[in-house]
């Protein structure tokens, strides 16, 4: 290997009503490979994502060439996958999968401005996995637990701006520094739909 | 404290062990240096430098450029980093060379590390078992792995404590996210002792040879804090897959392509939940130990923490 190995970039955990807040994207260096980042609300940058959920439809939106979009449902939103003709193997999934079905994807955010200003969020899959139902369970449990992380982190911080001169010893948090900045949205929202899945999982406990 | 003094301090404590000369000698000659002839700081640093240097009879890759830092085992990642380790030795092995006064293994409580101390620089005879605090120890890289040598500048202080050391066991808890190339159905060379897999019928060592099929996993497990690639042998990927080795090798020869059982193997392990453990070897952790995740889960107790934030 003739260049240093970059490190493979983390899949955050992240309910979907959070990713499609992540509307900012940004770069950390002005190199052209280097590798872009969503910004998300509860302060965190997120290069790849991993997240299960239903895949309620499909659909050819493509013109010339096939560009598959999938739905895909977690207990906070919709994620919309875009996978066309560089990503072949995701594109058959979604070609040939028919919902609803549980799907486990990897992909990169991607963000796109529609006419009229407003921003919207995308994955581009690198690999969609149909799985079970106890993988989803066991991802909206681990994605619940790392908002919930996130959220901590970002209100330590604040807490410690609030009161700077307690002498405390929180690190400082560069990405809750960027989402206040950035964004306008409550992180007590990200809290109530942790919440709301995690009752969604106890809900089909209960029923069962 | 100026910044003269801070040099005087940083060279005093890097020729504590050879010269006698406190730090308010060292700073004096700085100072003339500095002071009376007009000498940029950088310039009298490397002045007095050499004239311990040669007081002392090393030479100047005996002694750190910079203060070394606290560190942990883990936390080695490059080499020829000037650190400071507090440490057991675990064990001694013996030295292969004359220039090896002994060679063995340290540990703390996150991992172990081997360390090399050469017989030029002089230094106390560590004994197995003891621990000690080592300031100034470089670390050194081979295939990936890292090592510390002590050397002539190294302090070594026996500490009258025990210290709990960690094994290089990692143990992860994630989704396998990717499956990279060279993994399926591979071949490695033949020749004893040789593990190389074969790049078209070729190894890097012995040429042109007959491969042996091997069936593994290269994949990359992701808690969603860090991404751990895994490396998963021919019994664990037979364990997380339900393929052996001779399945795999009838699925290719049926298909007359040994793609397909990379494919077949990705179709059933990506997306998945799994517990791996296992010790790590430079940047890849073998998975010793492997356990699909597909039991229930309970959200209870972390509902009870959110709703509580």
């Amino acid at each position: 290997m003739s260049q240093a190995q970059l490190t493979r970039e983390v899949a955050r955990r992240v309910f979907a009503s959070e990713f499609n807040d992540s509307t900012y994207a940004f770069k950390e260096s002005d190199d052209e490979r280097a590798p872009n980042y969503a910004l998300l609300p509860t302060g965190d940058r997120a290069n790849r994502v991993f997240f299960v959920g239903t895949l309620t439809e499909t659909e050819d939106v493509g013109d010339e060439s096939e560009y598959w979009r999938g739905r895909v449902v977690d207990p906070t939103g919709t994620f919309f996958v875009y996978a066309g003709q560089y990503q072949p193997e995701a594109a058959a999934v979604l070609r040939d999968t028919e919902p609803p079905a549980y799907v486990a994807i990897v992909g990169k955010p991607r963000t796109y401005e529609t006419d009229d200003g407003t921003v919207n969020v995308s994955v581009r899959p690198e690999s969609i996995a149909v799985v079970d139902e106890a993988t989803r369970d066991r991802w909206v449990l681990e994605c619940a637990e790392r908002t919930l992380d996130r959220i901590d982190a970002f209100r330590e911080w604040e807490a410690d701006q609030e009161a700077p001169e307690s002498g405390s010893t929180v690190p400082t948090n560069e990405y809750a520094q960027m989402a206040r900045e950035r964004y306008e949205f409550p992180i007590e929202n990200y809290r109530r739909d942790v919440i709301a899945a995690l009752e969604s999982l106890e809900q089909v406990e209960a029923s069962a | 404290m100026s910044d003269v003094r801070q040099h005087a301090e940083d060279i005093h404590a890097q020729f504590s062990d050879h010269v006698d000369d406190t730090v308010d000698d060292i700073h004096e000659r700085l100072t003339t240096l500095v002071d009376e002839y007009k000498v940029p700081i950088d310039e009298a640093r490397r002045s007095v430098t050499t004239h311990y240097l040669e007081e002392a009879g090393l030479e100047r890759e005996d002694i750190s450029s910079g203060s070394s830092e606290a560190a942990k085992i883990e936390e080695i990642d490059e080499p020829e980093a000037w650190v400071d380790l507090t440490a057991k030795v675990i064990e001694l092995w013996e030295p292969r060379s004359d220039s090896i006064a002994q060679v063995g293994l340290l540990g703390d409580p996150t991992g172990t590390i081997k360390f090399t101390k050469w017989a030029k620089s002089d230094l106390p005879s560590l004994d197995e078992g003891g621990v000690y605090t080592l300031r100034n120890v470089v670390t050194d890289e081979y295939q990936g792995r890292y090592s510390v040598k002590l050397n002539s500048t190294t302090v070594v202080e026996e500490l009258d404590e025990e210290i709990e050391v960690g094994d290089d066991t990692s143990e992860i808890e994630g989704a396998l996210v990717d499956m990279q190339s060279g993994s399926g159905l591979i071949k490695r060379c033949p020749e004893d002792d040789c593990t190389y897999v074969l790049q078209n019928g070729r190894c890097p060592d012995h040429g042109e040879v007959e491969g042996e099929f091997d069936l593994r996993i290269k994949g990359v497990v992701d808690d969603g804090l860090d991404a751990h690639e895994v490396i998963f042998d021919a019994e664990a990927t037979q364990s997380l897959t339900g393929i052996s080795l001779e399945e795999a090798k009838e699925m290719a020869m049926d298909a007359l392509d040994t793609t397909v059982v990379a494919d077949e193997i990705r179709d059933r392990v990506v997306g998945t939940y799994y517990r791996v453990e296992g010790p790590t070897f430079g940047r890849y952790v073998l998975a010793d130990d492997v356990e699909e995740l597909d039991g229930p889960v309970d959200g209870e107790q972390l509902l009870i923490k959110a709703r509580s934030m």
